[in-house]
Protein backbone atom coordinates (compact mmCIF):
# COMPACT_ATOMS: atom_id res chain seq x y z
CA UNK A 1 0.00 0.00 0.00
CA UNK A 2 1.69 2.99 -1.27
CA UNK A 3 1.73 5.68 1.50
CA UNK A 4 1.70 9.39 0.20
CA UNK A 5 3.07 11.82 3.03
CA UNK A 6 1.74 15.04 2.60
CA UNK A 7 3.54 16.06 6.34
CA UNK A 8 7.04 15.10 5.12
CA UNK A 9 6.10 15.63 1.22
CA UNK A 10 7.10 11.73 0.65
CA UNK A 11 5.72 8.93 -1.21
CA UNK A 12 6.85 5.42 -0.46
CA UNK A 13 6.16 2.20 -2.57
CA UNK A 14 6.51 -1.53 -1.87
CA UNK A 15 7.85 -4.09 -4.33
CA UNK A 16 8.13 -7.39 -3.59
CA UNK A 17 10.75 -9.93 -5.44
CA UNK A 18 9.28 -13.52 -4.75
CA UNK A 19 10.40 -16.75 -6.24
CA UNK A 20 11.63 -20.23 -5.66
CA UNK A 21 14.40 -20.71 -3.28
CA UNK A 22 17.64 -19.97 -5.09
CA UNK A 23 16.01 -18.69 -8.10
CA UNK A 24 17.64 -15.37 -8.20
CA UNK A 25 15.85 -12.67 -5.82
CA UNK A 26 18.68 -11.65 -3.33
CA UNK A 27 21.03 -11.22 -6.08
CA UNK A 28 18.76 -9.01 -8.06
CA UNK A 29 18.63 -6.40 -5.06
CA UNK A 30 22.64 -7.08 -4.41
CA UNK A 31 23.30 -5.94 -7.97
CA UNK A 32 20.98 -2.99 -7.61
CA UNK A 33 22.38 -1.88 -4.22
CA UNK A 34 25.95 -2.07 -6.28
CA UNK A 35 25.03 -0.13 -9.07
CA UNK A 36 22.63 2.29 -8.10
CA UNK A 37 24.67 5.82 -7.08
CA UNK A 38 25.36 5.98 -3.71
CA UNK A 39 22.76 8.78 -2.38
CA UNK A 40 19.87 7.30 -4.51
CA UNK A 41 20.56 4.06 -1.87
CA UNK A 42 19.68 3.53 2.15
CA UNK A 43 21.40 0.47 3.65
CA UNK A 44 21.03 -2.73 2.33
CA UNK A 45 19.32 -5.13 5.27
CA UNK A 46 19.69 -8.97 4.96
CA UNK A 47 18.15 -11.17 7.78
CA UNK A 48 19.69 -14.70 6.41
CA UNK A 49 21.01 -17.56 7.59
CA UNK A 50 24.45 -18.09 8.34
CA UNK A 51 24.55 -19.91 4.94
CA UNK A 52 23.71 -16.91 3.47
CA UNK A 53 20.09 -18.17 2.56
CA UNK A 54 17.58 -15.06 3.27
CA UNK A 55 15.71 -16.32 6.15
CA UNK A 56 13.39 -13.42 6.46
CA UNK A 57 13.97 -11.06 3.44
CA UNK A 58 16.53 -8.97 2.41
CA UNK A 59 15.38 -4.76 2.33
CA UNK A 60 16.86 -1.97 -0.19
CA UNK A 61 15.38 1.35 -0.14
CA UNK A 62 16.31 3.12 -3.57
CA UNK A 63 15.21 6.77 -3.59
CA UNK A 64 14.15 8.84 -6.68
CA UNK A 65 14.73 12.00 -5.99
CA UNK A 66 12.48 14.64 -5.46
CA UNK A 67 9.59 15.10 -7.98
CA UNK A 68 7.01 17.33 -8.16
CA UNK A 69 7.46 18.39 -4.48
CA UNK A 70 7.37 14.51 -3.17
CA UNK A 71 10.55 12.63 -2.09
CA UNK A 72 10.05 9.15 -3.79
CA UNK A 73 11.30 6.09 -2.40
CA UNK A 74 10.83 2.49 -3.56
CA UNK A 75 11.09 -0.02 -0.52
CA UNK A 76 12.66 -3.25 -2.50
CA UNK A 77 11.71 -6.88 -0.41
CA UNK A 78 12.63 -10.55 -0.97
CA UNK A 79 11.02 -13.14 0.44
CA UNK A 80 12.81 -16.63 1.70
CA UNK A 81 11.86 -19.17 -1.21
CA UNK A 82 12.14 -22.15 0.60
CA UNK A 83 8.79 -23.62 0.77
CA UNK A 84 9.00 -24.12 5.14
CA UNK A 85 9.52 -20.18 5.17
CA UNK A 86 5.64 -19.52 4.16
CA UNK A 87 4.46 -17.57 6.81
CA UNK A 88 7.90 -15.47 6.95
CA UNK A 89 6.78 -14.76 2.90
CA UNK A 90 3.35 -14.09 3.90
CA UNK A 91 4.60 -11.25 6.01
CA UNK A 92 6.91 -9.48 3.58
CA UNK A 93 4.06 -8.88 1.11
CA UNK A 94 1.65 -7.03 3.49
CA UNK A 95 1.07 -4.06 1.43
CA UNK A 96 2.46 -4.16 -1.38
CA UNK A 97 2.09 -2.19 -4.39
CA UNK A 98 4.07 -4.36 -6.85
CA UNK A 99 5.65 -7.74 -7.61
CA UNK A 100 8.28 -9.19 -9.22
CA UNK A 101 8.87 -12.98 -9.92
CA UNK A 102 11.91 -14.45 -10.33
CA UNK A 103 11.48 -18.14 -11.90
CA UNK A 104 14.57 -19.80 -12.32
CA UNK A 105 14.98 -20.77 -16.15
CA UNK A 106 16.54 -24.33 -15.25
CA UNK A 107 14.48 -27.55 -16.69
CA UNK A 108 14.42 -29.21 -13.38
CA UNK A 109 13.12 -26.20 -11.47
CA UNK A 110 10.09 -26.15 -13.32
CA UNK A 111 8.21 -27.48 -10.63
CA UNK A 112 9.59 -25.17 -7.94
CA UNK A 113 8.59 -22.41 -10.42
CA UNK A 114 5.02 -23.65 -10.79
CA UNK A 115 4.55 -24.58 -6.88
CA UNK A 116 6.05 -20.76 -5.94
CA UNK A 117 3.59 -18.79 -8.35
CA UNK A 118 1.03 -20.60 -6.65
CA UNK A 119 1.86 -19.74 -3.47
CA UNK A 120 2.23 -16.05 -4.54
CA UNK A 121 -1.16 -16.28 -5.84
CA UNK A 122 -2.61 -18.10 -2.68
CA UNK A 123 -0.66 -15.63 0.26
CA UNK A 124 -2.03 -12.36 -1.84
CA UNK A 125 -5.09 -13.93 -1.56
CA UNK A 126 -5.22 -14.34 2.25
CA UNK A 127 -4.07 -10.47 2.37
CA UNK A 128 -7.30 -9.46 0.09
CA UNK A 129 -5.30 -8.66 -2.97
CA UNK A 130 -5.79 -10.06 -6.31
CA UNK A 131 -2.46 -10.87 -8.14
CA UNK A 132 -3.99 -9.79 -11.78
CA UNK A 133 -4.77 -6.75 -10.39
CA UNK A 134 -2.21 -5.16 -8.77
CA UNK A 135 1.27 -4.58 -10.82
CA UNK A 136 2.95 -7.47 -11.52
CA UNK A 137 6.09 -8.65 -13.77
CA UNK A 138 8.14 -12.08 -14.09
CA UNK A 139 11.55 -12.71 -14.33
CA UNK A 140 13.09 -15.50 -15.99
CA UNK A 141 16.82 -15.82 -14.62
CA UNK A 142 19.78 -17.69 -15.41
CA UNK A 143 18.59 -17.85 -18.96
CA UNK A 144 22.54 -18.43 -19.79
CA UNK A 145 22.49 -21.98 -18.02
CA UNK A 146 22.63 -24.89 -20.63
CA UNK A 147 19.54 -26.39 -18.95
CA UNK A 148 17.92 -23.26 -19.38
CA UNK A 149 13.98 -23.77 -20.68
CA UNK A 150 13.37 -22.13 -23.69
CA UNK A 151 10.92 -18.76 -23.50
CA UNK A 152 7.64 -20.41 -24.74
CA UNK A 153 7.80 -23.16 -22.23
CA UNK A 154 8.51 -21.17 -19.15
CA UNK A 155 5.69 -18.45 -20.68
CA UNK A 156 3.29 -21.28 -20.96
CA UNK A 157 3.91 -22.35 -17.54
CA UNK A 158 4.32 -19.25 -15.17
CA UNK A 159 2.29 -16.52 -17.25
CA UNK A 160 0.16 -17.98 -19.45
CA UNK A 161 -2.08 -15.48 -19.03
CA UNK A 162 -5.52 -14.81 -17.36
CA UNK A 163 -9.15 -13.95 -18.81
CA UNK A 164 -10.24 -10.07 -19.69
CA UNK A 165 -13.82 -10.15 -18.34
CA UNK A 166 -14.10 -6.54 -18.45
CA UNK A 167 -15.51 -5.43 -21.89
CA UNK A 168 -13.52 -2.01 -21.65
CA UNK A 169 -10.08 -3.88 -21.37
CA UNK A 170 -11.00 -6.30 -24.43
CA UNK A 171 -8.76 -4.51 -26.77
CA UNK A 172 -5.34 -5.00 -28.49
CA UNK A 173 -2.46 -4.01 -26.05
CA UNK A 174 1.44 -4.46 -27.49
CA UNK A 175 3.71 -5.57 -25.09
CA UNK A 176 6.10 -2.02 -24.89
CA UNK A 177 9.45 -4.53 -23.95
CA UNK A 178 9.16 -6.55 -26.99
CA UNK A 179 8.61 -6.00 -30.93
CA UNK A 180 5.59 -8.09 -32.35
CA UNK A 181 4.25 -9.33 -28.65
CA UNK A 182 1.37 -8.95 -26.99
CA UNK A 183 0.32 -8.41 -23.12
CA UNK A 184 -3.56 -8.34 -23.63
CA UNK A 185 -4.71 -10.37 -27.07
CA UNK A 186 -7.79 -12.55 -28.34
CA UNK A 187 -7.24 -15.97 -28.23
CA UNK A 188 -9.46 -18.64 -29.10
CA UNK A 189 -12.70 -16.54 -28.88
CA UNK A 190 -11.54 -15.16 -25.19
CA UNK A 191 -9.63 -12.40 -24.16
CA UNK A 192 -6.53 -13.07 -22.54
CA UNK A 193 -3.73 -10.51 -20.53
CA UNK A 194 -0.05 -11.28 -19.83
CA UNK A 195 2.13 -9.90 -17.54
CA UNK A 196 5.27 -8.26 -19.09
CA UNK A 197 8.39 -10.41 -18.87
CA UNK A 198 12.13 -10.42 -18.74
CA UNK A 199 15.06 -12.62 -19.16
CA UNK A 200 18.12 -11.79 -16.90
CA UNK A 201 21.08 -13.41 -15.92
CA UNK A 202 21.11 -11.88 -12.27
CA UNK A 203 24.57 -12.42 -11.55
CA UNK A 204 26.34 -10.76 -14.03
CA UNK A 205 23.28 -7.92 -14.05
CA UNK A 206 21.66 -8.74 -17.06
CA UNK A 207 18.33 -7.92 -17.24
CA UNK A 208 18.22 -6.66 -13.78
CA UNK A 209 17.18 -2.67 -14.14
CA UNK A 210 14.94 -3.56 -17.19
CA UNK A 211 12.53 -5.56 -14.40
CA UNK A 212 13.16 -2.89 -11.69
CA UNK A 213 12.05 -0.12 -14.34
CA UNK A 214 9.22 -1.98 -15.85
CA UNK A 215 7.91 -2.49 -12.29
CA UNK A 216 8.70 0.96 -11.06
CA UNK A 217 6.71 2.42 -14.02
CA UNK A 218 3.42 0.48 -13.37
CA UNK A 219 3.20 1.18 -9.44
CA UNK A 220 3.82 5.10 -10.14
CA UNK A 221 0.60 5.05 -12.71
CA UNK A 222 -1.36 3.04 -9.96
CA UNK A 223 -0.41 6.48 -7.80
CA UNK A 224 -0.57 9.09 -9.96
CA UNK B 1 -10.20 -8.89 -3.31
CA UNK B 2 -9.11 -5.56 -5.09
CA UNK B 3 -5.50 -4.45 -6.11
CA UNK B 4 -2.82 -2.34 -4.06
CA UNK B 5 -4.28 0.69 -2.41
CA UNK B 6 -3.08 3.47 -0.83
CA UNK B 7 -3.69 6.22 1.79
CA UNK B 8 -2.46 9.03 2.60
CA UNK B 9 -0.81 11.02 5.68
CA UNK B 10 -1.83 15.02 5.69
CA UNK B 11 -0.06 18.16 7.04
CA UNK B 12 -2.99 18.34 9.69
CA UNK B 13 -2.49 14.71 10.59
CA UNK B 14 1.25 15.06 11.43
CA UNK B 15 0.28 18.19 13.78
CA UNK B 16 -1.94 16.08 15.89
CA UNK B 17 0.05 13.08 15.72
CA UNK B 18 3.16 15.85 17.24
CA UNK B 19 1.53 17.38 19.99
CA UNK B 20 0.09 13.93 21.42
CA UNK B 21 3.57 12.39 20.99
CA UNK B 22 5.44 15.29 22.69
CA UNK B 23 3.08 15.47 25.59
CA UNK B 24 4.15 11.34 25.81
CA UNK B 25 7.51 11.62 25.96
CA UNK B 26 7.41 14.79 28.91
CA UNK B 27 4.84 12.49 30.83
CA UNK B 28 7.08 9.37 30.38
CA UNK B 29 10.55 11.41 30.71
CA UNK B 30 11.33 9.12 27.30
CA UNK B 31 13.33 9.91 24.04
CA UNK B 32 12.11 9.23 21.06
CA UNK B 33 8.55 8.15 19.80
CA UNK B 34 7.94 6.87 16.49
CA UNK B 35 5.25 6.16 13.87
CA UNK B 36 5.77 3.27 11.68
CA UNK B 37 2.76 1.75 9.36
CA UNK B 38 2.80 -2.18 9.02
CA UNK B 39 4.00 -2.40 5.87
CA UNK B 40 7.64 -0.96 7.12
CA UNK B 41 7.34 2.96 6.41
CA UNK B 42 8.11 5.81 8.82
CA UNK B 43 5.07 7.85 9.59
CA UNK B 44 6.38 10.12 11.86
CA UNK B 45 9.68 10.93 14.53
CA UNK B 46 9.21 13.18 17.80
CA UNK B 47 11.36 13.93 20.58
CA UNK B 48 15.61 13.30 20.60
CA UNK B 49 16.50 12.87 16.65
CA UNK B 50 17.29 8.89 16.59
CA UNK B 51 21.26 8.19 15.61
CA UNK B 52 20.24 4.93 13.54
CA UNK B 53 18.94 4.90 9.77
CA UNK B 54 15.10 5.64 10.15
CA UNK B 55 14.42 3.74 6.84
CA UNK B 56 15.42 0.50 8.15
CA UNK B 57 14.19 0.60 11.57
CA UNK B 58 10.57 1.43 9.98
CA UNK B 59 10.86 -1.89 8.19
CA UNK B 60 12.82 -4.19 10.89
CA UNK B 61 9.76 -2.65 13.37
CA UNK B 62 7.24 -3.82 11.42
CA UNK B 63 8.94 -7.22 10.78
CA UNK B 64 9.46 -7.63 14.53
CA UNK B 65 5.93 -6.87 15.20
CA UNK B 66 4.11 -9.07 12.11
CA UNK B 67 6.41 -11.90 13.64
CA UNK B 68 5.07 -11.71 16.92
CA UNK B 69 1.78 -11.43 15.50
CA UNK B 70 1.89 -14.57 14.27
CA UNK B 71 3.75 -16.03 17.47
CA UNK B 72 0.45 -14.78 19.29
CA UNK B 73 -1.36 -16.80 17.14
CA UNK B 74 0.05 -19.82 17.94
CA UNK B 75 -0.72 -19.66 21.69
CA UNK B 76 -3.88 -18.83 20.27
CA UNK B 77 -4.19 -14.95 21.30
CA UNK B 78 -5.46 -12.64 18.34
CA UNK B 79 -2.12 -10.39 18.86
CA UNK B 80 0.39 -9.43 20.80
CA UNK B 81 -0.89 -5.67 21.81
CA UNK B 82 2.93 -4.26 22.97
CA UNK B 83 6.61 -5.82 22.93
CA UNK B 84 9.24 -4.72 25.17
CA UNK B 85 13.01 -4.93 24.00
CA UNK B 86 15.13 -4.17 26.77
CA UNK B 87 18.69 -3.01 25.96
CA UNK B 88 21.70 -2.24 28.48
CA UNK B 89 21.13 1.30 27.98
CA UNK B 90 18.15 2.03 26.13
CA UNK B 91 14.75 0.29 25.89
CA UNK B 92 11.90 0.15 23.15
CA UNK B 93 8.41 -0.27 24.08
CA UNK B 94 6.08 -0.79 21.07
CA UNK B 95 2.23 -0.94 21.07
CA UNK B 96 -0.08 -1.33 18.36
CA UNK B 97 -2.37 1.62 16.81
CA UNK B 98 -5.61 0.48 15.37
CA UNK B 99 -4.23 -2.84 13.49
CA UNK B 100 -2.30 -0.61 11.27
CA UNK B 101 0.12 1.43 12.65
CA UNK B 102 2.90 0.87 15.60
CA UNK B 103 3.80 3.49 18.00
CA UNK B 104 7.86 2.84 19.03
CA UNK B 105 8.94 4.50 22.31
CA UNK B 106 12.87 4.64 22.74
CA UNK B 107 13.96 5.04 26.34
CA UNK B 108 16.81 5.04 28.94
CA UNK B 109 17.18 4.51 32.47
CA UNK B 110 15.98 7.69 33.11
CA UNK B 111 12.38 6.47 33.38
CA UNK B 112 11.08 3.31 33.60
CA UNK B 113 9.00 0.38 31.81
CA UNK B 114 5.79 1.20 34.00
CA UNK B 115 5.75 4.51 33.14
CA UNK B 116 6.23 4.09 30.06
CA UNK B 117 3.60 1.82 29.37
CA UNK B 118 1.13 3.94 31.33
CA UNK B 119 1.68 6.58 29.40
CA UNK B 120 1.38 4.57 26.65
CA UNK B 121 -1.80 3.22 27.37
CA UNK B 122 -3.15 6.82 26.87
CA UNK B 123 -1.48 7.66 24.07
CA UNK B 124 -2.55 4.66 21.99
CA UNK B 125 -6.59 5.64 22.64
CA UNK B 126 -6.55 9.17 21.35
CA UNK B 127 -3.84 8.06 18.26
CA UNK B 128 -6.01 5.15 17.37
CA UNK B 129 -9.47 7.48 16.93
CA UNK B 130 -6.90 9.81 14.90
CA UNK B 131 -5.99 6.88 12.51
CA UNK B 132 -9.56 5.46 12.31
CA UNK B 133 -10.35 8.50 10.63
CA UNK B 134 -7.70 8.66 8.48
CA UNK B 135 -8.38 5.36 7.23
CA UNK B 136 -12.05 6.02 6.87
CA UNK B 137 -11.78 9.05 4.86
CA UNK B 138 -9.37 7.43 2.71
CA UNK B 139 -11.96 4.86 1.50
CA UNK B 140 -14.55 7.49 0.94
CA UNK B 141 -11.98 8.72 -1.76
CA UNK B 142 -9.97 11.66 -2.27
CA UNK B 143 -7.19 13.58 -2.94
CA UNK B 144 -4.50 13.14 -5.49
CA UNK B 145 -1.01 13.85 -6.53
CA UNK B 146 -0.34 17.36 -8.75
CA UNK B 147 -1.18 15.97 -12.62
CA UNK B 148 2.19 15.82 -14.29
CA UNK B 149 4.03 13.82 -11.16
CA UNK B 150 3.61 10.34 -13.04
CA UNK B 151 5.67 11.63 -16.27
CA UNK B 152 7.88 13.23 -14.30
CA UNK B 153 8.49 10.31 -12.50
CA UNK B 154 9.02 7.96 -15.40
CA UNK B 155 11.78 10.05 -16.46
CA UNK B 156 13.35 9.83 -12.76
CA UNK B 157 13.20 6.08 -13.47
CA UNK B 158 14.84 5.96 -16.87
CA UNK B 159 17.56 8.08 -15.37
CA UNK B 160 18.29 6.10 -12.36
CA UNK B 161 17.73 2.79 -13.80
CA UNK B 162 19.10 3.60 -17.16
CA UNK B 163 16.84 3.47 -20.43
Amino acid sequence: MSLINYASREINCKLVYYGPGLGGKTTNLEYIYEKVAPASKGKMISLATETERTLFFDFLPVDLGTIRGFKTRFHLYTVPGQVYYNASRKLILKGVDGVVFVGDSQLDRMEANIESMQNLYDNMAQHGLDLTRIPFVVQYNKRDLPNAAPLGQLQDALNPGWPVEDPARQRPLADPNRAGEMLVQELDGGWIERVPYFEAVALRGDGVFDTLRAISKLVLKTIG
Amino acid sequence: MTGASSWSFREEDATRIGALLNSLLREANARTALLVDRTGQMLATVGEEPRFDPVAFASLTAADFSANDQLARMLGENEFGALFHQGEKDSLYLADVARRVILVVLFDNRTTLGLVKLRVRGVVEALSALFTDMFARESAGERRLETGFVGEAEDEIDKLFGS
